[in-house]
């Protein structure tokens, strides 16, 4: 089962590749607000069960793909 | 060297690891016996008194630096020892692996600057009563470089208060000093039983007035005081 797994920093954080975005989009001529920049993983989950998927992918953010002192974290699971 | 007991600190390696010969050098000049072990090692060697874990990019730093450095064989071993109040001292990517890990508060972020910094700086001794700056006086100034992408230590209000009550905010940079935005200026940190310390400066380059200053040996040669210490309290 397909995942995809988003990790941001999470609000307060200072995050100077978000920053250096959006000075540069500004440069670009666009009008922007904050940007911030974060992480896409993409898994493959080796169940078919939705549940047991989601419970995998929730303890891999917590041990692994974020760390939560820093970062938020957002799964969305491919609908079947 | 006089016939002092010479006690053994192991410096672990990773793929991507480049400071371990530097620390092994320093320490070994200082009076004690190292060797380095492999990540997958799955045992300290016998008669470790302290474990450094160097600088360097382990694993390619990839996803966060020291995250995936957490899971290796050796730093199971590295937990166990220092859950028995083993001394542990982490240095710059070491010191990032002792945050993901848990074994040191707070996350190394990237440089606020976002460009690789690699000077030396002034930093400030916060405590002498420690394994790690015993050879130090208080709010005495050291001049140690620094080198990295990702050291701008971060913790929130509250656990920085508290660190802070605790006396475990070791190690400042000096007044104007921070190279990277790290918040309080802290540059290294202490853990609550005051045995794990990791900090972003290297002293393992700083032991020798040859590379400009032999500051960093102040904070070795305290390890290596403490560990002969630890080895004579074994015997």
């Amino acid at each position: 089962m397909k995942a995809t797994v988003l990790v941001r920093p999470k609000p307060g954080i200072l995050d100077p590749q978000g920053q250096a975005v959006e000075s540069s989009l500004r440069h670009l001529g666009f009008d922007v607000g904050e940007a911030r920049v974060g992480r896409l993983v993409d898994v493959d989950v080796a169940t078919d069960d939705r549940d047991e998927a989601l419970a995998q992918l929730e303890r891999m953010c917590e041990q692994l793909l974020a760390n939560p002192l820093i970062e938020s974290y957002e799964i969305a699971l491919e609908h079947a | 060297m006089s016939g002092e007991p010479r006690p053994v600190i192991p410096v672990v390696v990773w793929p991507g690891s480049n400071d371990d010969r530097d620390a092994q050098l320093a320490l070994e000049r200082l009076g004690a016996d190292t060797q380095r072990v492999w990540h997958t090692d799955e045992a300290l060697p016998h008669g470790t008194s302290a474990v450094v874990l160097p600088g360097g990019f382990s694993y390619g730093d990839y996803l966060r630096c020291g995250a995936i450095a957490r899971f290796s064989p050796i730093l199971r071993a590295v937990e166990a020892f220092a859950a028995d109040g083993g001394l542990v001292l982490g240095v710059c990517n070491g010191f990032q692996i002792l945050t993901e890990a848990g074994l040191l508060p707070g996350a190394l972020r990237p440089n606020d600057s976002l460009a690789f910094v690699c000077r030396d700086v002034r930093l400030r001794i916060e405590r002498t009563d420690t394994p790690f700056t015993s050879r130090c006086a208080v709010g005495q100034e050291l001049t140690i470089p620094v080198k990295h992408g990702d050291g701008c230590w971060f913790a929130d209000a509250a656990l920085l208060a508290e660190l802070e009550s605790s006396g475990q905010l070791l190690l400042r940079y000096a007044a104007g000093a921070n190279p990277n935005g790290a918040v309080a200026d802290v540059a290294g940190v202490l853990n609550a039983g005051g045995y794990v310390f990791g900090l972003m400066p290297h002293p393992e380059h700083a032991v020798d007035p040859l590379l400009g200053s032999a500051d960093g040996a102040l904070i070795l040669g305290s390890l290596v005081d403490a560990a002969r210490l630890s080895l004579a309290a074994s015997v």
